[in-house]
């Protein structure tokens, strides 16, 4: 049980001489590995390479874009630098990312030993990972077996009939389809995981409402990917058929529909981009309230709006479709449920700012990735009501304003909680602490890099510039804004760069953390820095929110208020 | 003329004027929003920062408001459902529009990398360059533009025009304009469609009702034939250009490529990748990828004296 | 280790570890849901936009004989469990070799009816729109069928040599599950291909 005494107790004693057993079995231990933390690095470890990856991709795109009629790059790789760039960067850099940072977090945070199905963990992981090196194989046998490799050039959503053989002959396309389908078998594996931990696992005493915002919000994350992934592996399980067996399922020629794609499709991609903000509002609703001095405000109706979001997400999909010619009562329920879901978003920021509000705001490198994060949550929801009212999305849409507006929710909110979430747990996980003067480096650069590339991007899209195009004519007015949004990328990439050394760095010379450098209040602070393979020698039990409050306050504990 | 920088908020059409109503009500509802959360925001960072000298207490511990809650609840509720109401409005106001009895009918029909537009009414076909009458006074003469698709899915984009709307293969679209001044006004394909996207432009001229009138008539008369083009049209019969392009009374009746009938009467080429001049013009007939790489038109490698034919005979087709 | 000082209502308690099974299961059920679902509404949608025929009322012929060897075979598997809790397990081979004899029945009329189809009709998967989401649909519901064939082979194979106990009971239900499952995909799939859209 936990108590005072427990925490006092070393927990486990370090084989003597772990350091020096030989690298090949290390590497082993890694690559045959069950366990959750070891899993969930591995993800976020392949993860953040991709995001490297990406980012080149973005870096390229952005020096083809700051001229007008520039001659960087050919249309061709321009095109496949944006369909791998939006593929890399969902699928294989903030998807592992996000499953990672859950299934490191999820069994420690709910007094769990490991994950409900270990094996299944592993395998999931190594599914993911396979898709991405099939993706990227692209680039050397994307033509086939004697022509030069080609990445997919098709767009990250690949629209039917563009997909067909006739517009895309050779295999690009299909290392797009079966890359994702793999990767997917993955996904739907660690999210059947995380839900079964949750559900099952967790220690005594912990109700579902007294789970911490990383389990709620995960939970939620992982019902919705239960959901939505199929309908993207039956789609490309159809445009296989199409491409390999004559089927028709989108062959326009022979009464197919291309308009059933985007259904299908959006029907996946719009509640994934909540499977990709949701783990990020958990770590918001982790850090700022641990930097604040105070519990979450309004924890009940926090994980309500969540839930309400989870629901409402998967009836919104055709407001990425305003303009494919919808009836005007199909485009008005859309715009209805699109804007609906601005009721909960804004409800979590409001309750992060109660949060805030009268506590003893620390501004640690962590806490202030996390208060950007939130006013850049403002601003990308205001841009998205904006892109919900179907007539302004009617001139806003497939535009550089729609760009800048994603790019606002996935860098600006997930990226930047990202970053928070790894000052804030990186001590657990290492057992020392980020340099912080380096953190504060990084991340100063990068809300300046952030802020010139994204808020000037709106610009172009008002202009009248719309994506995917490789090249502008100087006469449209877009040269300077392009140039600005190139120059901010600058500013990211040497941020990132500071991030990815201090990761490194820290490891051997960063200050030794202990138990509980933050003096926080959830499980996982309760344990060592790193903790055992275990976890928790004795499974805790657990009366609150924040069980190591009440330790630490025997007069005031939560649960006398909860 | 030179065409203005295509801003949507410099709107210069029925459709594009709602639209641009629209978006200053939404931008001043999210402004002020954005205004008051992000002063509260900031207003909180200033205030409520831990101090030197501070003891180690910790504040008190809230952990909600039901009545906070429930204000920003309801307020949220009734923004979004005045946006809502503002925004259905708008949507019918377009899109279910009855087009009164002098509206221009044209067909557009996009092609990888090009545009089509057909003018039932007229009876002619024509490319790229879009010719509408301006629309002024109480019986308006808009233009209603039905949209298909040759091959994959397109969008058209004139944004002081109109919003955009797609062009589906077997999902027959339609949109409308109505200009109120006259002049060049530029878009350019919205939706990927291949390798040449970027270039598939797009040049609506708006006329007065004279020149329009008078664009028209040429567009209706057959192909001149000039004698001193003569050779050159040999040519272009012989090689495989009558395959893809029709020169309406003459045996080029190809349905591939655009319309070139009249094809001087355009002031760009390739669907504005380069303006309509000689040389550019004998550089897209030798090879088209040089303008525009990956564009669906091979170069014939033709001998130097043929393609100077054929470029003097195009020339003759004002 | 020292016995919890507070005592935990029982509401308290969480759902227990022994449950994981079953909840990773109905985890997969509503994941495959999902998939089938998007093939129903394909098959739905494109339902009498075919350019050409044959059509499905021309060449569908309901399987009577299948479905209710599917169906029963369901019913064996419920059997086989009871059997196992109760350590017969002899009774329970039997019953689960059942289980597996109805479930290929059911294949090999699919391919009998996807034999006469193809050769007879002339209807392939790209025949028309009517045999592209003809063939998906109920060829991932028989790939699904297949799946299962396959894990209950395995366990009848455990079964004959000797390593299946009454230990294994929850397991097992685990694994029935998905045969059930499977069922109830094939009421839809039947009542929407031989009956609604026909």
């Amino acid at each position: 049980m936990l108590d005072a005494d427990s925490l006092s107790q070393p927990m486990f004693v370090p084989e003597a001489g772990a350091a020096s057993r030989p690298f090949l079995e290390r590497l082993h231990d890694w690559i045959v590995t069950v366990d959750h933390k070891k899993i969930g690095l591995m993800y976020v470890g392949y993860g953040v390479l991709f995001l490297v990856i990406g980012g080149i991709e973005a870096g390229i795109m952005r020096a083809q874009l700051a001229f007008a009629n520039n001659h960087l790059v050919s249309p061709e790789t321009f095109n496949r630098m944006f369909t791998m760039h939006g593929t890399t960067m969902i699928f294989f850099a903030a998807m592992p990312i996000v499953f990672g940072i859950a299934n490191y977090l999820v069994p420690l945070m709910i007094g769990a030993r490991d994950m409900a199905f270990p094996r299944l963990n592993a395998f999931s992981f190594w599914m993911s990972a396979l898709g991405g090196i099939i993706l990227y194989f692209s680039f050397v046998g994307g033509n086939g077996l004697y022509g030069a490799g080609t990445a997919p050039d098709v767009g990250w959503f690949a629209y039917a009939p563009l997909t067909a053989q006739a517009f895309s002959p050779g295999h690009s396309t299909d290392y797009w389809i079966i890359g994702l389908l793999v990767s997917g078998i993955g996904s739907i594996g660690t999210a059947l995981n995380i839900i079964t931990t949750i559900v099952c696992l967790r220690c005594p005493g912990m109700t579902m409402w007294r789970l911490p915002m990383i389990a709620w919000l995960n939970l939620i994350t992982t019902g919705l990917v239960l959901i939505i992934i199929s309908p993207l592996t039956a789609a490309q399980i159809m445009l296989l058929l199409d491409r390999y067996l004559g089927a028709h399922f989108f062959d326009t020629q022979a009464g197919g529909s291309a308009v059933i794609w985007m259904h299908f499709f959006w029907i996946f991609g719009h509640p994934e981009v909540y499977v990709l903000v949701l783990p990020a509002f958990a770590i918001l609703s982790e850090v700022i309230p641990v930097f604040s001095r105070k519990p979450i405000f309004g924890y009940n109706i926090m994980v309500l709006a969540t839930i309400a979001i989870g629901f409402i997400s998967l009836s919104v999909w055709a407001h990425h479709m305003f303009t494919v010619g919808m009836t005007s009562y199909a485009n008005a329920f859309f715009v209805a449920s699109t804007a609906a879901i601005a009721v909960p978003t804004g409800i979590k920021i409001f309750n992060w700012l109660g949060t805030m509000w009268g506590g003893k705001l620390i501004f640690a490198t962590a806490m202030l990735f996390c208060i950007a994060g939130v006013a850049q949550m403002l601003m990308a929801g205001l841009t998205g009501i904006m892109l919900a009212c179907a007539p302004f999305d009617w001139q806003l849409g497939n535009s550089y304003f729609v760009i800048a507006h994603f790019h606002y929710v996935i860098l600006g909110v997930i990226v930047f909680a990202i970053f928070g979430a790894s000052y804030y747990w990186y001590p657990k996980i290492t057992g020392r602490l980020m340099n912080e003067t380096l953190g504060k480096w990084h991340f100063w650069l990068f809300l300046i890099g952030f802020h010139l590339t994204f808020d000037f991007m709106h610009i172009p899209g008002i202009l009248g510039m719309p994506r995917r195009i490789y090249t502008y004519e100087a006469s449209r007015g877009w040269e300077v804004w392009n140039q600005i949004v190139s120059v901010g990328v600058i500013f990211q990439g040497v941020a990132v760069l500071c991030w990815v050394v201090n990761l490194l760095w820290s490891v051997y010379k960063g200050r030794k953390a202990g138990n509980d450098p933050w003096d926080a209040w959830t499980l996982e602070w309760s344990t060592t820095s790193p903790p055992p393979d275990y976890n928790y020698a004795i499974v805790p039990t657990v009366r609150s929110r924040r069980p190591l409050w009440d330790l630490k306050h025997p007069e005031d504990p939560d649960w006398k208020y909860e | 003329m030179d065409p203005a920088i295509p801003n949507i908020f410099h709107p210069a059409s029925t459709p594009a004027d709602d639209i641009h109503h629209l978006a200053l009500f939404v931008l001043a509802i999210c402004g002020g929003i954005f205004v008051t959360v992000f002063s509260l925001l900031v207003y909180a960072v200033v205030k409520y920062r831990r101090r030197e000298g501070d003891d180690d207490s910790e504040p008190p511990q809230i952990y909600g408001s039901n009545q906070m809650e429930l204000a920003w609840t309801v307020i949220p509720v009734v923004i979004v459902f005045v946006l809502f109401l503002a925004t259905a409005r708008i949507i019918h106001a377009i899109e279910d529009k009855p087009m009164p009895p002098g509206t221009l009918e044209v067909v557009a029909v996009g092609h990888q990398f090009w545009w089509e537009f057909q003018y039932p009414q007229q009876g002619f076909i024509t490319a790229n360059e879009l010719h509408v009458p301006v629309s002024k006074g109480a019986n308006g003469t808009p233009t209603h533009i039905k949209l298909l698709s040759a091959d994959t899915d397109h969008s058209f984009w004139v944004p002081q025009l109109a919003g955009k709307t797609d062009l589906i293969p077997n999902h027959p679209n339609e949109t409308w304009i109505e200009p109120h001044e006259t002049g060049i006004y530029v878009g350019q394909c919205a939706q990927y469609c291949g390798v040449q996207h970027a270039k598939m432009l797009l040049r609506v001229i708006v006329d007065s009702p004279e020149d329009f009138q008078k664009w028209v008539d040429g567009q209706k008369t057959p192909a001149a034939q000039a004698a001193s083009a003569a050779h050159g049209r040999e040519v272009f019969e012989a090689t495989a250009c009558v395959n893809c392009h029709t020169v309406t009374g003459t045996n080029a009746n190809g349905k591939f490529g655009p319309d070139l009938t009249h094809f001087m009467s355009r002031e760009t080429l390739a669907s504005g990748a380069a303006l309509n001049t000689r040389e550019n013009l004998r550089q897209w007939i030798k090879d088209p990828d040089v303008i525009k790489p990956g564009a669906l038109m091979p170069a014939m490698q033709m001998t130097e004296a043929d393609i100077d034919a054929v470029t003097d005979y195009l020339e003759t087709l004002r | 280790m020292a016995a919890p000082s507070i005592a935990l209502k029982s509401h308290e308690i969480p759902l227990s570890h022994e449950l994981k099974g079953h909840v990773g299961m109905w985890c997969l059920i509503a994941a495959e849901s999902a998939i089938f679902t998007i093939f129903v509404v394909a098959y739905l949608f494109y339902a009498g936009k075919s350019l050409i025929g044959p059509y499905p009322n021309e060449v569908l012929h309901v399987p009577v004989f299948n479905s209710i060897c599917l169906f029963s075979s369901s019913f064996t598997i419920v059997m086989a469990e009871r059997a196992l809790k109760r350590a017969e397990i002899k009774l329970f081979g039997i019953w689960w070799f059942f289980t597996i004899a109805l479930g290929a029945i059911f294949i090999l009329g699919t391919a009998r009816e996807w034999y006469g189809l193809i050769y007879h009709d002339h209807l392939t998967i790209s025949t028309n729109l009517f045999g592209t989401t003809f063939y998906s649909l109920v060829g991932l519901h028989a790939f699904h069928v297949i799946v299962g064939l396959t894990g209950l082979t395995i366990i009848m194979i455990f079964t004959a040599l000797g390593y299946v106990t009454h230990e294994h009971e929850y397991r097992i239900g685990v694994f029935a599950l998905y045969w059930h499952f499977v069922d109830a995909i094939w009421v839809v799939v039947l009542s929407v291909v031989y009956f609604i859209a026909r």
